[in-house]
């Protein structure tokens, strides 16, 4: 009997669907959640739409402030690699698009893989450097909750086990392999419940933030 | 007002948690970039400050009431409860700490409207027995006198005796059916009668139909401010009544900046219905009036202005290009501070800060962000169009020995307003 290979067919059936299953209905049922709660009729006079500006400020939001960026430029720029290189290699690396033809039955075209390696070493750099600034920075420090460290640890494991099995770093291959899909199972079954969410709920809260200014008004 | 317990203000806080809450506590990731954009943290540099971390009562409650896991922790004993030591603990942050300026709401890159969870957490501290005595007795005040600073009609009343043998023109108090119904903040009233004065004279010269209201002429509401929704209502009413009797079409609100707050925005939502009057704030109106032709200026200064946004003017009210129109007005050497309108710096005194004496050394050190903008600026002159604003800078500016003259944006276009002999009809 092959070991190495059990391991890594398990993680990628039976673990596979109950991570997906729990990720689907756990995200479903958080948002449901929030948006159940609803919101009171606002009978305020309106002095511009909301629709917009909420829509508005889902893109804008994504631009730092000036003044606000330069005295804090880290959490900016060490968000803004993270971000850009977890999409990267999340999305653009040919074998996940492989898995999602295979799951969903669509595809579309990948980058080079060293164009997505460089995105995979901006999302290491970028989370480490994120780790360091919550460790150093006393903003970060007190309003950092353990929820915050495994947050980050779930996010890193997949970018750095993908890494390494990618780079055939650690043998035998099956393990790395079978350990990369492992930990973003893990990241999964934790998404719905942690801060993760943020992923979704951003969209709303952007929205409502720009919605209830854009309805005084105001551009935010 | 029935007895403030814990219960009650767990329940309060319970109550407040909508749909955007939910949705702001679920996105925030700790990445501290709030405390940059509050001048509580930029002027102290401690962390306590950080806007996010003032909503932690509000956070928990959230958390146990309206999420699986959380509800899970509850029942498993492992949450972290809201008790009467954090609600104390709390006051600090969510009154002394905070003046409702909303420019963390503006910059919190997952889009958090912050000051929207701060205003609704004070209905929890109210009801839990933790606001301030000083912004209390403010509040009592307002309702059982009719004025935050204990201002009576008598008191009003004898200022407009004042300016209409100073200047010689016409307070109109209780007209029915005129077109504006213009309210006043009691600062205006004790502290800056040149603004009643002013408003006289623009609207003599420019032919509005106006009145004061002898029942509701006070526009502040302490409500808002504690974060009491019973005494906001109260306050509120107090006008729609006013305004309902004289039979007015429009109501004013006055510079003061967080009395448009409440009649504008607030007002309808509290009362439970739309208004049945148009409000406009002062700036609003004489823009209009400038647009229209009905008021002209005359020897512009030329010495070097600056405007002070008041934050519930600009960034929570949207009226930000107006008052720099009427700068334009009355000055030709009008400059803006770097980070003004919807991005500007708070005075320090707002939400309720300049009555609660705890707070006083804090707002001090505040205040260097802003003495620092105008600083900046060069500027001779500083105007803005909220009393409050001007009594705590002018505190502000003598506390770091700074000689600068601050002005109100009205009384400045009534200094330099063109008056005919004999005033136009209104061409309505």
């Amino acid at each position: 009997m092959n070991e190495p290979m059990d391991f890594l067919i398990w993680t990628r059936g039976t673990a596979f669907d109950i991570a997906v299953t729990i990720f689907v209905i756990g995200v479903i049922l958080r948002l449901f959640e929030i948006l159940a709660l609803g919101r009171k009729q606002n009978l305020a006079e309106p002095k511009g739409s909301e629709f917009g500006p909420g829509m508005k400020t889902i893109l804008t939001r994504s631009i730092p402030d000036l003044g606000t960026f330069r005295r804090q430029p880290l959490t900016v720029v060490a968000g803004y690699m993270f971000h850009i290189g977890l999409l990267v290699s999340l999305i653009m690396f040919v074998p996940h698009i492989e898995l999602f033809r295979a799951t969903f039955g669509f595809s579309w075209p990948g980058l080079p893989t060293p164009i997505v390696d460089a995105a995979a070493v901006l999302a290491i750099v970028g989370l480490l450097a994120a780790l360091w600034h919550r460790i150093m920075n006393p903003v970060m420090r007190k309003i950092t909750t353990w929820e915050d460290w495994l947050v980050w640890t779930l996010t890193f494991l997949p970018i750095l086990t993908g890494y390494l099995a990618y780079h055939r770093m650690v043998n035998p291959y099956p393990v790395i392999l079978g350990l990369h899909i492992l930990s973003v199972e893990a990241l999964m079954i934790a998404f719905p419940f942690t801060k993760l969410m943020h992923t979704f709920t951003v969209f709303l809260s952007r929205w409502y933030n720009g919605a209830m200014s854009g309805r005084r008004g105001v551009e935010s | 007002m029935s007895e403030a317990t814990l219960e009650r203000g767990i329940n309060a806080l319970k109550e407040q948690i909508d749909a955007p809450v939910a949705a702001f506590f679920s996105s925030c990731v700790s990445c501290g970039m709030c405390a940059e954009a509050c001048l509580f943290y930029t002027e102290t540099g401690d962390p306590k400050y950080t806007p996010i971390y003032k909503l932690e009562p509000l956070r928990r409650v959230w958390e146990s009431e309206y999420t699986l896991v959380g509800k899970i922790k509850k029942v498993l004993g492992l949450n972290k409860p809201v008790t009467d030591e954090l609600l104390q603990e709390w006051q600090e942050l969510l009154y002394d700490s905070c003046t409702l300026c909303a420019r963390c709401s503006m910059i919190c890159p997952v889009g958090n409207d912050i000051v929207y969870m701060v205003r609704k957490a004070r209905e929890g501290m109210v009801a839990s027995g933790n606001s301030p005595e000083g912004v209390q007795g403010a509040a009592t005040r307002a309702v059982t006198i009719g004025s935050p600073m204990g201002v009576k009609l008598s008191a009003l009343e004898a200022q407009i005796r004042h300016i209409e043998a100073d200047s010689g023109l016409k307070i109109p108090m209780d007209v029915e059916g005129a077109d504006y119904l213009a309210l006043l903040s009691s600062m205006e009233i004790m502290n800056f009668p040149e603004y009643l004065e002013g408003l006289a004279k623009i609207f003599k010269q420019a032919g509005v139909s106006w009145t004061l209201c002898s029942t509701a002429f006070e526009a502040t509401n302490s409500g808002i401010q504690i974060g009491s929704s019973d005494i906001a209502r109260t306050l509120v009413q107090r006008i729609v009544d006013g305004a309902e009797r004289l039979k007015v079409k429009n109501v004013i609100s006055p510079e003061c900046g967080h009395a448009y707050t409440a009649i504008r925005w607030e007002g309808p939502n509290l009362i439970g219905r739309r208004l049945p009057f148009r409000v406009i704030h002062i700036l609003e109106l004489l823009d209009e009036l400038r647009a229209a032709g009905r008021i002209k200026t005359k020897d512009l200064e030329t010495d070097c202005y600056t405007f002070h946004d008041p934050c519930s003017i600009a960034r929570k009210g949207g009226i930000i290009e107006e008052p720099r129109r009427l700068m334009n007005m009355v000055t030709t050497n009008f400059v803006d501070m770097k980070e003004h309108g919807k991005m500007a710096w708070c005075c320090g005194g707002g939400g309720g800060v300049s009555s609660n004496e705890d707070a006083d050394s804090l707002r001090i050190k505040a205040f260097k962000r802003k003495r620092d903008q105008i600083a900046e600026t060069g500027a001779d002159v500083l105007v803005t169009a909220c009393a409050n604003c001007r009594l705590v800078i002018e505190e502000g500016l003598e506390e770091y020995r700074i000689e600068l003259p601050v002005v109100g944006l009205s009384e400045l276009i009534a200094d330099h307003l063109v008056v005919d002999e004999e005033p136009p009809e209104t061409p309505e």
